[in-house]
């Protein structure tokens, strides 16, 4: 019994192991690229903003007592200034602005790669009553507005990120579903998973070994897209008052900074502040989320249009150089010959 | 390469047939079968190499994923070691399946791209349980030896090796369980031809020393010849003709058999036989003709093989045939009429 529990626990060390030395590679990997090494970064500085939120913020962001200190323009002392409403210090509340973009784009990313693999891998290699089940459900999500079901939910149930995070997975999941199935009907029917059949094999040990690994790589890609879509998704409800009131989230400091009177005022650094934050956390997982599909399907990998354009700039200089170079070649050739003659 | 009558039956087919149903284009349409294998009954005697012929389409593979249970039998039996597969409980169908191991045409997809060398051969092993890592470890390297790799591939990947290499690598993963029962599915067919007899040797050799029976399914006819004991010759789901390789070879009776024969190129120009070349494709196996399924693109059709069926009947011992132009008709259905032939008898169409 003992022995047995033994080997048990050294196969889930491994099992263990083995995710994270995937997810390692991942990173390897991703450093590697130029493009990836940015996002990588970016991503990098986020998560320790978050993490240390209380240490990196010079103010409290929820103290909104500082009546002498309203709308103040950046300086040292306030980095981006204060609101003009409350006299909240900016940078601290874009500091804190992190905790909940990536709280909510990571937890509904992950969720969601968990739900759609476990539905799509359902779907695919199950097949038959539940495949239809799944496949059809997936249908009649995809046509539900979104947008309005989120405003009468979040009224219904009381707004919170949870409940954002809840609606965002419920709808999320569907697209990656559909793809996750179209690839397992493919491997499912490989002449390897044919041989472990052969040998014996559950559906438990195909499913785990054969195709879940095989689908993985398009669950890491998605969840670094999804965490982007939703991150954007959160800021525009946010925006819109539909997140948690008492949180500071991005999306809501620009509602608070076009309700406060920022543009009135001539206060631009209360707006672009969470504007970048949206935009380098979106930017970032974007990124990671591109370079790992380029790393992933070698035959999408091609130079981007700016790259392009600094690549043939630099052709036609360096033509330009060695039409040059051959001038000069071409002068000392003829000098050389005219003091040998 | 023994014939030994006196060996008893290792897997035996009963009239098996296997349909798979096509949807209709439009709904309420009535549903159509594909006939992929009708009435086939063989029997494959323990320690000989059984050749499977045919065109590509002719139901040689559907065979093949019959024998191992994959595929369900629409009809008839199939017979292994005594046991009807599937009657037989789950967990005893995986336990005698065990014996029965195949080995894929095509060495690029039948090895997991994301698994090591060890872990590709181990994996049977794996599933079936009861052995420590160390144990299987020291197996998979024996068998590596034996197909001729070495200790040092045991951890790299499969898109390390050439197409031969990965054969045999797949070679090693079928018979890491000692099966007694070895399906060949075209092993050579999707390699460079200067590693087809090395892999086929390899395969005699295991034969010899591990005792297995090997079913090879093939269209190439030298393999067949210089390998097995045994053959039939496939046609749209059916056998045409059935027996010992040799006879067959000598005295092909059957016309299609005769037009796979003479449409290979032998080396020895002397020993040329007149080809026969056969018009058009191999038809649809959805509503195949009712008669001889071979009547579409035989030379010598007659107007009966259109609706009679042709029997396998024995011409000589252990050698079958069903064509209507050896056999004759059915006392019932021989008449001058259904004897008139269906083309000129040049033997073009």
């Amino acid at each position: 019994m003992k022995a047995k529990a033994m080997r048990f626990l050294k196969l889930l060390g491994n099992r263990l192991l083995g995710i994270l030395r995937a997810i390692a590679g991942f990173i390897m990997k991703l450093w590697r690229h130029p493009k990836g090494r940015v996002g990588l970064i970016v991503v990098t500085l986020l998560v320790v903003c978050a993490i240390f939120a209380p240490l990196i913020a010079p103010y409290d962001p929820y103290d909104v007592t500082q009546r002498a200190a309203k709308g103040l323009s950046p300086s040292w002392s306030h980095l981006l200034g204060t609101t003009i409403t409350t006299g909240q210090d900016i940078f601290s509340m874009l500091i804190y602005g992190t905790r909940v973009s990536l709280i909510v784009g990571l937890v509904t990313g992950i969720s969601i790669a968990f739900l759609g693999a476990i539905m799509g891998v359902i779907a695919g290699y199950v097949g038959g009553a539940a495949d239809t089940a799944i496949m059809r459900t997936v249908d009649v999500m995809l046509v539900i507005p979104t947008l309005p079901l989120t405003i009468v939910l979040t009224n219904l149930f009381g707004k919170s990120y949870l409940m954002i995070i809840f609606i965002f997975v419920l709808f999320g999941w569907t697209g990656l579903a559909r793809v996750i199935r179209s690839l397992v009907l493919v491997l499912k029917n490989a002449n390897y998973v044919r041989a472990a059949e052969l040998a014996g094999a559950s559906r438990g040990h195909i499913m785990f070994r054969h195709i879940l690994p095989g689908v993985s790589h398009l669950l890491i890609m998605n969840t670094a897209l999804t965490c982007a879509g939703v991150m954007i998704a959160e800021a525009g409800l946010s925006f819109l008052g539909l997140g948690d009131p008492t949180a500071i989230s991005w999306g809501k400091m620009l509602a608070e900074a076009q309700g406060g009177g920022a543009l009135l005022f001539g206060h631009w650094w209360w707006i672009i502040a969470p504007g970048i934050g949206i935009f380098l956390a979106v930017f970032s997982f974007m990124r990671i989320g591109l370079v790992m599909e380029e790393i992933l399907n070698p035959r999408m990998k091609q130079s981007s249009s700016i790259y392009k354009i600094f690549k043939n700039l630099n052709n036609t200089y360096m033509e330009e150089v060695f039409a040059s170079m051959d001038e000069n070649a071409k002068l000392g050739l003829t000098l050389k010959a005219g003091e040998e003659s | 390469m023994a014939n030994d009558k006196t060996r008893e039956p290792i897997m035996v087919l009963e009239n098996l047939s296997v349909d798979f149903p096509v949807k209709g284009a439009l709904p309420f349409q009535k549903r159509k079968l594909i006939q992929a294998v009708t009435d086939v009954s063989l029997t494959i005697a323990s320690g000989e190499t059984f050749g499977i012929v045919g065109e590509s389409g002719c139901g040689k593979s559907t065979i093949a994923n019959a024998m191992v249970g994959m595929v369900k039998p629409t009809g008839g039996k199939v017979i292994f070691k005594g046991k009807d597969l599937f009657s037989l409980p789950r967990e005893e169908f995986k336990e005698l399946r065990r014996d029965m191991q195949m080995i894929f045409q095509d060495p690029f997809s039948s090895l997991n791209p994301r698994f090591n060398v060890y872990q590709i051969i181990s994996e049977p092993m794996f599933i079936r349980g009861g052995s420590t890592p160390d144990e299987m470890k020291a197996r998979v390297i024996e068998l590596l030896k034996l197909v001729g790799l070495s200790e040092k591939d045991l951890y790299r990947h499969p898109s390390d090796f050439s197409g031969g290499q990965r054969q045999r690598i797949g070679i090693a993963r079928a018979i890491i369980l000692n099966p007694d029962f070895l399906i060949c599915d075209e092993p050579v067919s999707a390699l460079d031809v200067s590693v087809h007899a090395q892999i086929l040797n390899l395969l005699m050799e295991l034969q010899e020393q591990l005792k297995m029976t090997y079913v090879f399914i093939s269209h190439n006819l030298a393999v067949v010849k210089n390998l097995c004991d045994q053959m039939i010759v496939m046609y749209l789901g059916k056998v045409m003709e059935s027996g010992a390789t040799k006879a067959i070879y000598a005295n092909p009776l059957h016309p299609y058999t005769n037009a796979l024969l003479t449409a290979v190129l032998d080396i020895d120009i002397d020993n040329q036989r007149e080809r026969v070349l056969l018009e058009g494709d191999i038809p649809s196996p959805i509503d195949p003709p009712k008669g001889c399924r071979f009547y579409q693109r035989c030379p010598f059709a007659m107007a009966g093989c259109k609706h009679v069926a042709a029997p396998l009947v024995e011409v000589e011992p252990n050698h079958f045939v069903s064509c209507h132009k050896i056999n004759g008709f059915p006392a019932d259905s021989d008449s001058a009429e259904n004897r008139t032939p269906l083309r000129a008898d040049d033997g073009q169409v």
